[in-house]
């Protein structure tokens, strides 16, 4: 029959603009600035960088290898090394950056920073809601505005950062372990320099 | 008392003018007159905008705008200031004139097909003799003014949308007409006073409209059809086909241009919608006989938002139809429809008042309609082309 499909469509959607009203469930719009629906895990907008500790200056991963700012496609890393050496999370001297900026009006979030840095300085945040009426200064980010501590990057993927963490435990008990053993070998070497020593005497 | 309530509009105008010289009074009448119509319809406008928006939220599950005041009913507001403030862009290639004058001619010829409508007892602009031919003829100007704005913005896209919508337009003119022609054969006047007239009896508690016979249903769905195309609204909404050809004819029109077309599209679906109200749903006239005491203006506004209401729920449901789907339902559905509508109309003129008339026209409307739409729905074969050179 001529019209009959028209017809039936016609209920489908009365039904539809009636039953939103009555169940709740129909609705899957998120309102959203109130409402907001939990961050999944693997959500990421820009990169930031984590420091261990308190002190963001004294616990920054970063060591200014600069592998990063090479890799990073649209060329949005911008880094200067550090005269200096400051000791890194294992302890060891390293170079630090002086200036680090991220300008994320040019990042595309592509996370290949984040891929090649070896040293697990650089991850990606979760923050979205960044815009600025300043759209040059405003969207520079500086090293203080990108230090986040390890904590937060532990809160925003905890996955991750947990393997992030196991990872560095791992590599200090294997440090540990190390010079102990060179320790005990230095004072095994100097026990048997101190018994060859003391027997001519 | 409800006589008053009835005539208020119509005694205050008179009061009015008694204050004013009698020289100046039939200026002044007019205006009396024209004002409230330059005001009550595009605060519809507004009004529709919005509800259309929510509604069409709530059929796809969506809420619909929420945001600016309460459940967003200052929406319009907000559209207006924006459309307001915006750059008023025109191609450098343009032709000035005329792409300032299209938007204008629009608005202007979808207000002028107001002056005959009768939007309550006693209520009506001016009462032409011959009040239908003029409603249709000023109709026709949107065409005009559709082509100028799709020319003048010297863009292929404008271009297109206009030529569609030149052959929706006259296509379904003639069905639009057609069908509102049996109410002019049974009505006998082309004066839209008249014949809501002849709809405000009651038989029992039923009234007299149109609508309630055969060829009045038929005529009604036809004229409600066309108005559909005529207005360029969903499902026939190709002329602006927003993933075809991006807006059609007004694609080069931004600011308050646009504005003012997306005024004139809802105006003449107003006005159409009148007009169906007048011909067929008995204009102002009360749907029962114990609701008389509501004043006429009260019904003639019910129904035009009901028949909107119904818009909105098409435009909800329907997909957009294909070039060659729109052109075969006007041409070989519609038209045969009308005019067999004409025959129908006749034949019940001429019946003894009965049910053996009722039995006649109903076979009259109802048999033609299934044929149709069965020679319509039968699935077409195409021969399978055979290339000579490419295989």
């Amino acid at each position: 029959m001529l019209g009959s499909g028209i017809l039936k469509g016609m209920v489908e959607t009365a039904r539809n603009f009636l039953g939103s009203y009555i169940g709740k469930d129909r609705l899957t719009t998120v309102q959203f600035p109130e409402e907001r629906l939990p961050q999944i895990e693997a959500a990421r907008s820009f990169p930031f960088l984590v420091y261990d500790g308190a002190d963001w200056q004294q616990g920054m991963r970063c060591v200014s290898c600069q592998i990063c700012e090479k890799e990073c496609p649209p060329k949005c890393i911008f880094i200067e090394k550090s005269k200096d050496k400051k000791p890194d999370a294992m302890g060891k001297p390293q170079f630090y950056p002086a200036v680090f900026d991220i300008d994320i009006s040019v990042c595309m979030s592509c996370q290949i920073c984040v891929e090649v840095c070896p040293f697990d300085a650089i991850k990606m945040d979760v923050d979205f809601e960044l815009s600025t009426d300043d759209r040059f200064g405003g969207l520079l980010f500086d090293k203080q505005r990108l230090s986040k501590s390890n904590e937060y990057y532990n809160a925003i993927h905890p996955t991750e950062a947990g393997a992030v963490d196991a990872h560095f435990a791992e590599e200090r008990a294997k440090l540990e372990a190390k010079t102990k053993a060179a320790l005990h070998a230095k004072l095994a070497l100097a026990a048997e320099a101190q018994v060859a020593g003391g027997e001519p005497r | 008392m409800s006589g008053v309530v009835d005539q208020i509009f119509v005694l205050g105008k008179h009061w009015l003018l008694g204050y004013a010289p009698v020289s100046v009074r039939p200026l002044l009448s007019a205006v009396l007159s024209v004002v409230p119509v330059l005001v009550a319809f595009p605060l519809l406008f507004a009004i529709t905008t919005v509800l259309e928006r929510k509604g069409l939220g709530r059929i796809q599950n969506r809420y619909g705008p929420n945001r600016t005041g309460p459940f967003g009913f200052f929406q319009p507001i907000a559209d207006g200031v924006k459309s307001l403030t915006k750059e008023d862009i025109v191609p450098d290639t343009a032709d000035h004139v005329v792409h300032l004058l299209a938007p204008l001619l629009l608005v202007l010829a979808s207000f002028l097909a107001y002056a005959v409508l009768p939007m309550g007892r006693n209520m009506v602009i001016v009462n032409l003799n011959a009040g239908v031919l003029f409603f249709f003829a000023v109709g026709s100007l949107v065409e005009l003014a559709v082509f100028m704005a799709g020319w003048s913005s010297r863009s292929k896209y404008s271009l297109l949308g206009a030529m569609r919508a030149i052959a929706q337009m006259i296509s379904y003119e003639v069905p639009l007409v057609l069908a509102s022609i049996v109410v002019i054969m049974e009505a006998g006047s082309l004066s839209t006073v008249t014949i809501v007239n002849m709809q405000t009896g009651y038989t029992g508690i039923w009234p007299h409209w149109f609508v309630f016979t055969p060829w009045g249903f038929a005529g009604f769905v036809l004229f409600m059809i066309a108005a559909t195309a005529e207005s360029n609204r969903s499902p026939f909404d190709l002329p602006e086909g927003e993933s075809e050809i991006i807006a059609g004819y007004y694609i080069e029109y931004s600011g308050f241009k646009f504005a003012l077309f997306f005024l004139g599209e809802y105006l003449g679906m107003f006005a159409t919608s009148g007009m169906a109200i007048t011909l067929f749903l008995g204009g102002w006239a009360a749907p029962f006989s114990f609701l008389t005491w509501i004043p006429s203006y009260f019904w003639f506004f019910a129904k035009l938002v009901a028949l909107s209401v119904g818009f909105i729920w098409i435009r909800g449901t329907l997909p957009r139809l294909r070039m060659d789907q729109l052109m075969n339902l006007a041409w070989k559905f519609m038209l045969p429809m009308a005019l067999l509508n004409m025959l129908t109309a006749g034949t019940w003129h001429f019946m003894p008042v009965g049910l053996s008339r009722w039995l006649v026209c109903t076979v009259m409307v109802v048999a033609p309609c299934i044929l149709l739409g069965r020679g319509l729905a039968r699935k077409k074969r195409f021969q399978v082309r055979r290339y000579q050179f490419v295989e």
